[in-house]
């Protein structure tokens, strides 16, 4: 089977750690995951926001990039969802009959992590060490688009010394939405702000979740609230093991003091 | 009622308005959290809820299908039961039907069945240009007419008002509507109910018309239903000689066996209840029963334009439930009002554009956009509209409208940046550039003193040392 890791235009720019945990954890259940440089993005951003004709040449590369693979395992449940889900609709509009057949081939073998862990290889217990108080916030494309269920919960559970706490209203949304952040961000920062608010009730140390774009966001929050709670991708903390816990920088983002003053 | 939603601002506007309002929200969300609790309970209770919303979205597909074979059948079952029957293309044509009748009859005031229908036509304020007074009886649609209010919720309109208010309504706006307010009036909820009820019974035994809408008319009889929980509907329904029913024509059922399923499903997802307390029944006239002289105005003010939408006209399927407002996370933080319509929450985000069409104007343009895409809404949706693929795609509708022209104002930096990313991504060399530039970005966010919709609440990452592919590259994906 060759496996091809879809790592995201986000974490490859901005979260590279996510993607270093993802290619420890594939090598150490056994997979030799591969990275197609010519990956770009998967085009969500655009066809979210109704630029369907500007997504068009994000999926070319998507199915050049990943169109020999037998598996494209992705950190994101809304990268794996816009896959499966919205890729067709780009195809069949740009009226390419060589997308659109690109695409059948592509779509359905895209998987979230999870859904690779539990469903493809059939392990739970990947053999991960995390010794914290951890709290789970699963994303709204993961829960409700692909429908990862409890598999999260089920790897979580197995995680060496790691406590997990029950993150009051989970499935609620947290705001983030892509564009909708910036497009409507007061609502966004209302949204997070709730979120925020349950996850500081758990105490847990982490919150974690299966997209590093929904951290961000609530990550951002938690850190201008100086909460002192630290955001992971969940693919991390199933990485981490006894002999090599995960390199944590103490925040994961810059608090900036003089910024709220202005404007 | 006065008040009016045109002229509404976009959205995003509207919205940060009402997230200031920390009265409503505290109301919304208990009360959404009341009701979607409730809905949870009662809909676990059903084993074949799953098969139920699939039957009930292959009837109404199918229905939609030859709408108008069944609406040429109910038209004629109706004729033959004695009713009246009226084609209204737009708003205007149906007020200025209803408006005739009413003063065929020479009446100055009706009493009014709550129904979602005549607020999209805006009937009350068209008859009261005629000098004839709209009555609502609903509790909370007199509590919102009293107090020159809009609507903020399809199944609760005054959700956005506490009792302490209602008792102010009451005591300061009874009066002038017929029976006033006892002055000792308390917030206690049972004294507020029974001065709506001795007000309103004046109401029901004066008037000699009567205006409803109707959650579903069955084609193979004739037969109009509406279901409702306080009993104002049934006696709007019984008591005057005169009924007139405003039915959008998407309410078409074929069947009596086909209404079943609609019956299970609604009451359910609407007010969390097993089953609704008044379900009434009519076809046509019944001889020394009921209203002598029954009207049905079939109306399609945008509803054909929805149809024609290949991927939107599944929004025709709505029962108007509202259980997707009720799980809505930008609903129940913003409420209402900030919709700009009578259909507010997802159904409305996505009704609206589709009856409307976009591209004209700011206000329904935004509506596409008030979502986090969160699937919240599919989940619930009784008649499985599938919302956040109606949103995308009208999303889509909305960019196409503004292709080829000059983007409005505030679409031209996203549009010219929509270019610059989708030729940036179509090559993972210029990716390398493109992350560069994320960082350059991100460092800037972190330096500059300017708020941006995102800093203004939110800290933002830290770019990393090297990008993964950069990484990857250099250690050979961490081999050396
Ligand atoms: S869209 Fe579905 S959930 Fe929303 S009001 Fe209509 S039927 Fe109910």
């Amino acid at each position: 089977m060759r496996v091809a890791l879809q790592v995201t235009c986000i974490n490859d720019a901005l979260f590279p750690d996510t993607g270093k945990a993802m290619v420890t954890l594939l090598r150490r259940l056994g997979v030799d995951v591969e990275f197609p440089a010519g990956q770009t993005c998967c085009g969500q951003p655009m066809v979210n926001t109704g630029y369907l004709d500007e997504a068009v040449p994000a999926l070319r590369s998507f199915v050049d990039a990943f169109g020999g693979y037998d598996a494209i395992v992705t950190p994101s449940g809304s990268c794996a969802g816009s896959a499966r889900h919205q890729h067709q609709i780009v195809a069949r509009r740009s009226g390419d009959a060589g997308l659109v057949a690109a695409v059948e081939k592509t779509a359905p073998r895209v998987f979230e992590l999870t859904e690779f862990l539990v469903d493809q290889l059939g392990v739970t217990d990947v053999g991960a060490s995390f010794p914290h108080a951890v709290t789970y916030h699963p994303t709204c494309h993961s829960l409700r688009m692909l429908g990862v269920g409890d598999r999260p919960r089920m790897l979580l559970e197995q995680v060496r010394g790691l406590r997990l706490v029950d993150l009051p209203a989970a499935e609620e949304c947290c705001g983030f939405g892509g564009t909708f952040a910036m497009k409507n961000a007061d609502t966004s920062i209302a949204m997070g702000s709730d979120k925020a608010r349950h996850v500081r009730e758990t105490g847990a140390e982490i919150l974690v979740a299966g997209d590093n774009s929904c951290l961000m966001h609530i990550g951002g929050l938690l850190s201008r609230q100086r909460s002192g709670v630290r955001t992971m991708h969940l693919a991390e903390i199933l990485a981490s093991t006894e002999a090599a816990p995960p390199t944590v920088a103490p925040l994961s983002v810059e608090p900036v003091e003089t910024r709220g003053l202005a404007l | 009622m006065t008040a009016t939603f045109v002229g509404m601002p976009p959205f995003p506007t509207a919205a940060r308005a009402a997230l200031e309002d920390t009265q409503l929200r505290h109301n919304l969300a208990h009360a959404t959290g009341t009701i979607r609790d409730k809905r949870a309970r009662v809909v676990a209770e059903v084993e074949d809820w799953e098969d139920l919303r699939t039957a009930g979205a292959a009837i109404k597909d199918a229905t939609l299908a030859n709408l108008e074979q069944h609406l040429v059948q109910l038209e004629a079952r109706l004729l033959e039961q004695g009713a009246v029957v009226h084609w209204a293309r737009d708003a205007a044509e149906a007020n200025r039907i209803v408006a005739g009748i009413a003063k065929s009859h020479a009446v100055d005031e009706v009493v009014k069945v709550k129904s979602m229908v005549t607020q999209e036509i805006g009937l009350n304020e068209a008859l009261a240009l005629e000098g004839i007074a709209a009555w609502e009886t609903d509790l909370a649609e007199l509590i919102v007419q009293l107090g020159d209010d809009l609507p903020s919720h399809i199944l609760v309109p005054a959700i956005h008002r506490n009792r302490a208010e209602i008792r102010q309504i009451f005591l300061e706006r009874m009066a002038a509507a017929g029976r006033p307010a006892p002055t000792d009036l308390t917030d206690d909820p049972a004294e507020l109910a029974s001065t709506a009820r001795l007000h309103l019974r004046e109401k029901f035994l004066r008037a000699r018309m009567a205006v409803s809408g109707a959650n579903f008319a069955v084609a193979e009889t004739g037969t109009l239903v509406v279901v409702e929980s306080e009993g104002n509907g049934r006696m709007c329904l019984t008591l005057p000689e005169v009924l007139v029913s405003v039915v959008g024509i998407e309410k078409v059922v074929p069947t009596f066996a086909d209404l079943d399923v609609f019956l299970r499903l609604l009451p359910r997802s609407s007010t969390g209840e097993r089953m609704n307390p008044y379900t009434s029944t009519w076809t046509g006239v019944t001889p020394g029963d009921g209203p002598q002289e029954v009207h049905v105005v079939l109306l399609d003010n945008g509803r054909t334009r929805a149809l024609a939408d290949e991927v939107g006209r599944q929004a025709l399927r709505c029962i108007r439930c509202s259980a997707c407002l009720n799980v809505c996370p930008v609903y129940e933080r913003v409420g209402g009002h900030a919709y700009g319509s009578v259909y507010p929450g997802p159904i409305g985000a996505i009704l609206n554009p589709l009856m409307h069409g976009v591209g004209e104007d700011a206000q329904t343009d935004s509506l596409p956009y008030a979502s986090s895409l969160c699937g919240a809404c599919y989940e619930v949706c009784p008649v499985k509209i599938d919302i956040p693929s109606v949103l995308v795609d009208l999303r889509a509708q909305v960019v196409d409208a503004h292709r080829g022209g000059v983007p409005p104002v505030t679409h031209l930096a996203e549009a010219v940046a929509m270019k610059g990313v989708a030729a940036t991504f179509g090559s993972s060399r210029r990716l390398g550039f493109a992350e560069r530039l994320v960082r350059l970005g991100t460092g800037v966010a972190q330096r500059l003193p300017v708020a941006t919709p995102w800093t203004n609440a939110r800290d933002v990452p830290k770019g990393p040392p090297e990008s993964f592919r950069a990484w990857w590259k250099r250690t050979d994906g961490g081999r050396r």
